[in-house]
């Protein structure tokens, strides 16, 4: 390849990327046309599903390289808007993609901390981290600390914490693609595992860091093509204006209302009685679950013989004794049944209104949702500043200046995403209030029809009161189906459905390259290279990394295939242990010469410890395993809830980091040095610290 | 490596504007945030007002908070002769 200058570089990316784009409209519109020709949607489902990953692969191979530095960091020379958009990939993952919205539309207002948490973060990253780290030019986050704090210990704990937040991270990404996969193309889930994971690998493969940039450009284009459409068109449909972001102000005012209506409706309150009864009845039942079986059977058993005995007419017997058929076998069935009704009681809670803000009982109910709600935002931001793979990639840019405003674009192009998200959950709440509620069990619209024999966890209706009509809790709504059947709810054809499915896939498998890249290089570079053998020859490195990164795969992959039932806990926990463990030791370590390596190791340790120690005495399935039985409002400070552990880690790690340094000897000549290097751009007689 | 009082100037320089920076992000995210039951009433393009902030005013104002430092810094970099040159 010839020598190309970086503006060429430039150009020649503009080119490429357009084409691609303008490819990727005709393949959709193409798809649009067969469709209409009458072919199964099945078939558009795997065309989609093979075409874009066969697309990834393509790049994944054409990026192949056996140069570290392109290897690790993509050879340094990513411009800052594709950077931008490879960042908006690599941090928008299933959860954003999918999951945003139906957590908007279930928590309303609430809802909206993810929405700043995940945006704000990344002011904390350009004005703390980004330039700096790029000035510094390694290959981890694991080797500033080396750099920075001397020694193997701060590396060490740098290691550990990246590989904790990064892979509870990437098994719920494999979920998820296996997830898509399985609903539409109809493989099962755990083939659907691994087709994602064969996705993921010809993208990082061969390519490491080199590979994964330019596949998650392409990425976000599909992802965020993928988002818009559907809400557009559904805002054009219920507005006239198809600008949702604009218009749904207007839709919130009406969704008050119609809340208004739903509140003051006797039927609704009726079908939340009944859920009440049920949950309570259970919840008695499961005091002593061998007695309430044996009465709960004879009563049925009376029933039927007293029906008999008093010769009552045919069809008055025949459902008494097929309510009895109905019972369950055996106490452990009656009990995993009563277990079931018990989580009733949340439907029987009353309508949460979507504008409300810091819903509660009383005053001192609602101070504690607004602080849970601010210390939710507070985490999410510190946590989004301190994930190894997105601070990763500022080390790809050609230069600081570049890395700079390499930010502006990935924040730009996230927020592309996260301020429809919003809009979309408004929109499809107002479809469901105005079109559903109070509709006739007869005449479900068609896409209730289709999801709800998808998939029941996704939205189930079912006539609680015996009414005919449906009332709003009636509706069981999964959080997925918001962003799933926004194109059948807004009459769109199938394949939209198609594209919204490979967007998320796309987000998916953005998301996990990063994560298993920045897993694999922390023990292969970091580990292997840095600590136990440091004249390792360069094919050597990049066989170990190859290796490590097939093996965590594989791991990450039979982890995900078990389906843990508390990955999504555990994922909102990575935030929290990111942000505790690195955030304080990163910052300091630029902003304050002082921090020495006794600092940085107490302050990540006890960030940590706090962090961790909080979850464990406060998360429902952490208690459960360290044998935790005080009540948990005992444990919890303040109210905070535990996906906000980090609330009190990080200020712990700051404190411990300054007290660890100012008990010690100051850092050597060299290490101020090198704080001065990575503040100014470009110095006299700069030192070089970039990674070879 | 001589780090100058010119030098020294440009790194204050710096923190003052991370400073000013962090600030609007605290305000518009926090003190919003804080006092979001009392501005519930003031209504935007048919939203409460905290409820548009939360959902895309302050997601403006992130994004202009970093747009706004890689301007001033680049340019910060240029007078005070510490850019990078081509590479």
């Amino acid at each position: 390849m010839a020598v190309q200058t970086q503006s060429q570089f430039n150009q020649a990316l503009k080119k490429y990327y357009s084409f691609y784009t303008g490819g990727f409209v005709v393949f959709v519109i193409v798809l649009a046309i067969l469709e209409q020709l009458g072919v199964p949607n099945r078939i558009i489902g795997y065309i989609f599903l093979l075409a874009t990953i066969g697309l990834y692969a393509g790049i994944g191979i054409m990026s192949r390289t056996a140069d570290v530095a392109e290897y690790y960091v993509a050879g340094r020379r990513v411009p800052s808007l594709f950077n931008g958009m490879a960042v908006g990939a690599d941090w928008m993952s299933a959860a954003s993609f999918i999951g945003m919205a139906g957590t908007l539309y279930a928590l309303g207002y609430q809802g909206l901390a993810f929405i700043m948490g995940w945006t704000g973060g990344y002011c904390l990253v350009a004005l703390f981290l980004a330039p700096y780290l790029r000035k510094f030019g390694q290959f981890t986050i694991p080797d500033f600390l080396g750099a920075r704090y001397g020694g193997h210990i701060p590396r060490m704990i740098g290691v550990f914490a990246a590989v904790l937040c990064s892979f509870t991270y990437v098994v719920a990404q494999i979920m998820g693609v296996g997830i898509i996969t399985s609903r539409f193309t109809g493989l099962e889930f755990g083939i659907g595992v691994f087709v994602g994971l064969a996705g993921i690998l010809v993208c990082s493969f061969l390519g490491g860091m080199r590979a994964v940039t330019w596949t998650q450009v392409a990425q976000y284009i599909i992802l965020i093509v993928a988002y818009m459409i559907p809400p557009v068109w559904l805002a054009a449909k219920q507005t006239g204006v198809p600008v949702p972001q604009l218009v749904y102000g207007y839709q919130l005012q009406k969704v008050t209302q119609l809340e208004d209506k739903i509140l003051a409706d006797p039927a609704e309150t009726q079908v939340r009685d009944i859920f009440k009864k049920k949950s309570d009845a259970a919840t008695a039942a499961l005091k002593d679950p061998a007695k309430s079986f044996a009465d709960g059977k004879s009563e049925l058993e009376k029933q039927v013989a007293d029906l008999k005995a008093a010769n009552a007419p045919e069809d008055q017997v025949k459902k008494a004794e097929e309510a009895l058929n109905a019972y369950p076998k055996d106490v452990a069935a009656a009990t995993d049944q009563w277990k079931k009704d018990t989580k009733l009681a949340a439907r029987a809670a009353p309508l949460k209104r979507h504008a409300e803000i810091f819903p509660g009982k009383d005053e001192a109910d609602q101070n504690k949702s607004r602080r849970n709600f601010l210390a939710l935002i507070f985490c999410l931001m510190v946590g989004t500043a301190a994930l190894p793979h997105i601070l990763m990639r500022y080390y790809t840019t050609p230069s600081v200046k570049e890395a700079r405003v390499s930010v502006a674009w990935s924040l730009f192009f996230i927020f592309l995403l996260y301020f429809t998200a919003p809009a979309l959950a408004v929109l499809v709440k107002y479809e469901i209030y105005a079109n559903l509620v109070g509709s006739s069990f007869a005449t479900l619209p068609k896409w209730v029809e289709l999801w709800r024999q998808v998939d029941p966890a996704l939205l189930s209706v079912a006539d609680v009161n015996l009414d005919g009509i449906i009332q709003r809790a009636e509706i069981a709504i999964g959080g997925d189906i918001v962003v799933l059947a926004t194109p059948e709810i807004a009459g769109l054809p199938y394949v939209i459905s198609g594209l919204v499915a490979a967007g998320g896939l796309a987000a998916a498998l953005s998301t996990a390259d990063g994560l298993l890249l920045t897993i694999a290089n922390a023990l292969s570079h970091d580990v292997y290279y840095k600590m136990i053998d440091p004249n390792a020859p360069t094919s050597r490195r990049l066989a170990i990394a190859k290796t490590l990164l097939l093996v965590v795969a594989l791991c990450a992959a039979y982890v995900a295939g078990q389906k843990p039932a508390d990955i999504l806990f555990l994922v909102g926990a990575a935030f929290s242990f990111a942000a505790a463990s690195f955030f304080p030791a990163l910052v300091l370590g630029v902003f304050w010469k002082r921090a020495n390596q006794l600092g940085a190791v107490l302050g990540m340790i006890s960030g940590l410890g706090v962090t961790f120690y909080y979850m464990a005495t406060t998360q429902p399935w952490l208690r459960g395993i360290f044998g935790i039985t005080a009540p948990v409002a005992e444990m919890e400070w303040f109210g905070i809830a535990a996906i906000s552990a980090g609330i009190f880690g990080i200020p712990a790690g700051f404190i411990m980091c300054i007290i660890g340094s100012l008990i010690s000897p100051a850092p050597s000549k060299e290490v101020q040095e090198l704080v001065d290097h990575v503040r100014y751009p470009s110095l006299a007689g700069d030192l070089d610290t970039r990674g070879t | 490596m001589q780090i100058t009082e010119r030098h020294q100037e440009y790194w204050r320089k710096n923190l003052a504007i991370t400073g000013v920076l962090l600030a609007i992000w605290f305000i518009v995210t926090y003190v919003v945030g804080f006092f979001a039951r009392e501005l519930a009433s003031i209504t935007f393009l048919g939203f409460p007002l905290p409820f548009y902030i939360g959902a895309q005013g302050a997601l403006v104002v992130y994004v202009l908070i970093i747009l706004f430092y890689a301007i001033y810094m680049n340019k910060l970099d240029q007078e005070y002769g510490v850019a990078e040159g081509e590479e």
